[in-house]
């Protein structure tokens, strides 16, 4: 199985790009985030500068920007508008990212003839790929783009990690991986774990929020630009709910994949074992959703736990620990 | 449980209850609550973590052995707290165990539920409409009836009541999504038959694993004997393993330049059932992802190394040929180390015999390469194979009725001085060396053995099913909703009413309210046509 070096090459080239143009359009995210006004801040404002001059902390009044003590709609229409320009061409350029993205990762499929996952640095490109692809489509319904630059902050870390301390060259996979298991196992893990990444970031800003409502100090400049608790809550269940049956279809196709290579369908292998407790963990976050006392800041907490688990198998399981799911291709 | 629990509620004397009644019930009554559920979750996630972290005895006892002896008194605390085996341990097992019966206790009640609500009338409509999250009034032209009948017509596919109130309205109740709490049930109840079917499982499973020559080489399941190693369920003595033959006929591998190996198949014969009485062998290929299924059990090729092929020219002129396994000492290329045992033939005497029993022990190598005299590996693949051999002679102790590994000599023995090397040499195949004595070493070649792994789970198409009913509950619970529509058709009052109707709509998502609005939208639309007051 020779590897086209012509299209690899290509592959990495698009790679590359596409990290650049995630970057470029976090700026012009952040840049409409940074413009966006909350619906009712004026009157948090307001509320703000009571508790200051009862006796708050000073700081308080940073959140209060010089031009807008007049408190109405009308003139900010301006900034608003100029903001959602800014907004579409970030968006422009999210999509244009994910095609290259997209390309990259097909480009990498057809030059080693097989599934484009097959160690850490596609597979990584992969989950990035997936979660970039959620994330558009659950901006359109749900009004929150301006958030897309803290979706790309982890995804362009993730990516400069794969591109340079994981990268693997385009090479066949060993034989252990040659069945179409890998097509179906690995591309629902790379799924679900993409797509928990958005529900993992969703509840982090929910955590950022509710701990400003709590108490209007903290994060005073950032929380009040985000969307409601219960924007971002709805963000983290829905996304959580498509990923946690896929996740749980891998790791049983896992499993029926295990017992023909491995002679086991299940071996308490460091990998497995993590995804069981990340899995564990999803399932505490959806039946806290659905217990009094466990709703909101603790549901996020467990969603934010449960994504760190599965970064934690990501990273730790494949670089650190040796099992038989060694396949960085590292070392 | 229903004795435990109808009683305590109205029992206006205090401390009339059993306290131990009282303290059952209360304990039972906490284990089934969903915070506890969520307790019992957490602490499942944190007890099986050590197992990812930790090495486990049952997965890997040299690794274990050498990561305790490098803790000193941390490792040895570890191990009597049963860390290095997690999931075998009493914790574990509690965790686990308390989780079951919370399950238990929490879906007994709900399928109760369930099985009520199946049975149910939708509820009645709701008096004003208007409070409802989705909610819809208009005007219409048609009378009530015709407005209920359409209604109807839209709706068919949910459960319907029609009622009509006292003022002369018509109402309709639909309730549609009762395979959400379907598929959750069955999805807990497929956890619950998942983990019973694991635990029996291990009771009438086995697992062995045997190295057989690729050479023709047969390996029989009648015995325990056979395998070189044997992990036996809980019930499962030895005696009755699923009789079946396979017949290793040649093993190869193919390799990438780089040395990565990109393919393995074994061609081997087999026999089980009837074609053991009559000697068929049927063929098959044996490769990785590719086990062979046969009298109930599966037959893995899990491994696979080289045996080098000496042969000896004893001084009286016999000669003897030995094709002995030795274990890769590196995956990568398959340096191998281990040792091939020689009795001298001809010797009756015992005694005469202990002292000239030869072992060639010492390093193979597939592909050779030599550092000065230093042999390394730099292939997989069998292309340039030589050995670097140690001589030994004398007493092997293979007498002396203690087990001794087939790829070492006894340490013992060397150290004892009855066994001395006579001989150290680097052979490439077909090269020979002599011994003082006069006896001739030949190296003759490589011959590959491939290690099987035969495995024996009788419940594992149990767990398979009740893993798929777990995929297949948790999607459907997940995606339906369970939600509910409400019509009001009033006839009109008022100057211009003239037989038209007041239609009110009213919906309700009895679960998560994100997404139903789109439906109801379109429910809205069917029912009040597409003007909107």
């Amino acid at each position: 199985m020779p590897v086209n070096e012509t299209l690899a090459t290509y592959s990495d080239w698009a790679y590359g790009t596409a990290v650049v143009i995630y970057v470029l359009a976090m700026i012009f995210f952040l840049v409409e985030q940074a413009m966006h006004r909350a619906p009712g801040k004026a009157k948090l404002e307001v509320e703000a500068k009571q508790l200051a001059t009862v006796g708050g902390p000073a700081e308080l009044d940073d959140t209060n920007d010089t031009e807008d003590t007049d408190d109405s709609d009308e003139p900010e229409a301006p900034k608003a508008d100029r903001g959602d320009r800014i907004g579409r061409m970030g968006f422009a350029l999210l999509v244009l990212g994910a095609l290259l993205h997209l390309g990259a990762v097909l480009a990498r499929g057809f030059a080693t003839e097989r599934v484009p996952w097959g160690n850490m640095y596609e597979y990584g490109s992969a989950v990035c790929l997936v979660a970039v692809i959620a994330w558009i489509v659950l901006i359109r319904s749900f009004p929150v783009r301006r958030l897309t630059a803290f979706v790309l902050l982890p995804i362009v870390v993730l990516m400069f990690l794969g591109g340079t301390v994981l990268y693997t060259a385009a090479a066949p996979v060993q034989p252990a991986l040659q069945s179409y298991w890998l097509v179906i196992h690995v591309s629902a893990a790379a799924s679900a774990s993409g797509i928990l990444l958005v529900p993992g970031v969703a509840s982090v800003l929910y955590l950022v929020k509710s701990a400003n409502e709590k108490n209007p100090a903290r994060f005073g400049r950032f929380a009040g630009r985000l969307p409601a608790l219960d924007v971002l809550d709805r963000i983290a269940y829905r996304t959580t709910i498509i990923a946690f049956p896929v996740f749980t279809f891998g790791v049983v196709c896992g499993a029926i994949w295990a017992e023909s290579a491995w002679g086991r369908f299940w071996n308490w292998d460091p990998k497995e074992t993590c995804a069981l407790v990340a899995w564990v963990i999803y399932a505490a976050y959806l039946h806290a959703r659905a217990t009094a006392g466990w709703r909101g800041t603790k549901a996020a907490a467990i969603n934010v736990l449960g994504f760190a688990a599965m970064v934690f198998n990501l990273f730790f399981i494949n670089l650190v620990t040796a099992g038989l799911h060694s396949y960085a291709g590292l070392g | 449980m229903t004795v435990i629990e109808e009683k305590p509620d109205v029992q206006p004397p205090r401390r009339r209850v059993n306290p131990i009644l009282a303290l059952l019930r209360n304990t039972w009554r906490g284990l089934t609550s969903m915070r506890i559920a969520l307790v019992l979750l957490f602490l499942l996630a944190l007890a099986t973590l050590p197992g990812a972290l930790l090495p486990q005895r049952n997965l890997d006892a040299t690794k274990t052995a050498n990561y305790i002896a490098a803790h000193g008194w941390w490792g040895e605390l570890l191990d009597r707290l049963q860390f290095f085996g997690v999931y075998s341990s009493v914790w574990f097992s509690a965790i686990y165990l308390l989780l079951f019966i919370s399950l238990v206790g929490c879906l007994t009640p709900r399928t109760w539920d369930f099985v009520k609500a199946l049975r149910a009338k939708p509820v009645l409509v709701p008096r004003n409409l208007a409070r409802l999250p989705h909610h819809a009034t208009k005007t219409v032209d048609d009378d009530p009836d015709e407005v209920i009948a359409a209604a109807r017509q839209r709706l068919r596919r949910w459960r319907i009541v029609e009622r009509e109130e006292e003022d002369g309205a018509r109402t309709l109740s639909a309730e549609r999504g009762y395979l959400r709490e379907a598929g959750n049930l069955v999805f807990h109840f497929a956890m619950l038959g998942l983990i019973v079917s694991l635990a029996i499982g291990k009771l009438f499973s086995y697992e062995g694993d045997v190295i057989v020559m690729a050479d023709g080489s047969q390996f029989c399941n009648s015995g325990v004997l056979n395998y070189d190693s044997f992990r036996p369920g809980i019930e499962i003595d030895g005696t009755d393993l699923d009789p079946f033959c396979v017949k290793i006929n040649d093993f190869s591998a193919g390799y990438l330049p780089s040395g990565a190996a990109e393919s393995f198949h074994a061609d081997i014969e087999y026999q089980s059932g009837a074609d053991l009485d009559n000697g068929t062998w049927r063929p098959y290929t044996l490769r990785v992802n590719d086990p062979l299924r046969t009298a109930g059990d599966r037959i893995y090729l899990s491994g696979h190394g080289y045996a080098p092929v000496f042969t000896v020219k004893f001084p009286n002129g016999e000669t003897r040929t030995h094709t002995t396994q030795w274990e890769p000492v590196n995956i990568q290329n398959f340096l191998s180390q281990g040792a091939t045992k020689f009795d001298p033939p001809g010797v009756t005497d015992p005694a005469q015999r202990r002292t000239k029993q030869l072992a060639i022990t010492g390093l193979l190598a597939p592909t050779a390469a030599f550092d000065g005299t230093l042999l390394q590996s730099v292939f997989p693949d069998a292309l340039s194979p030589a050995v670097a051999i140690d001589v030994l002679r004398g007493d092997l102790g293979i007498d002396s009725g203690r087990g001794q590994s087939i790829f070492s000599v006894d340490q013992s023995m060397v150290d004892s001085g009855a066994l001395k090397r006579v001989a150290r040499q680097n052979l490439r195949a077909g090269e020979s060396m002599k011994l003082d004595d006069g006896t001739e070493i030949t190296f003759e070649g490589l011959r590959p053995w491939v290690n099987l792994q035969v495995s024996h789970d009788p419940t594992q198409l149990w767990v398979l099913a009740f893993a798929l009913l777990i995929v297949l509950g948790l999607g459907t619970s997940l995606t339906v909703k369970r939600r509910r529509v409400w019509v009001r058709a009033t006839p009109a009052t008022g100057d211009d009413a003239g037989g038209r109707t007041v239609v009110a709509v009213g919906g309700l998502a009895r679960t998560d309210q994100a997404g139903y609005g789109e439906e109801f939208a379109r429910i809205e639309r069917a029912l009040l046509g597409d003007k909107e007051t």
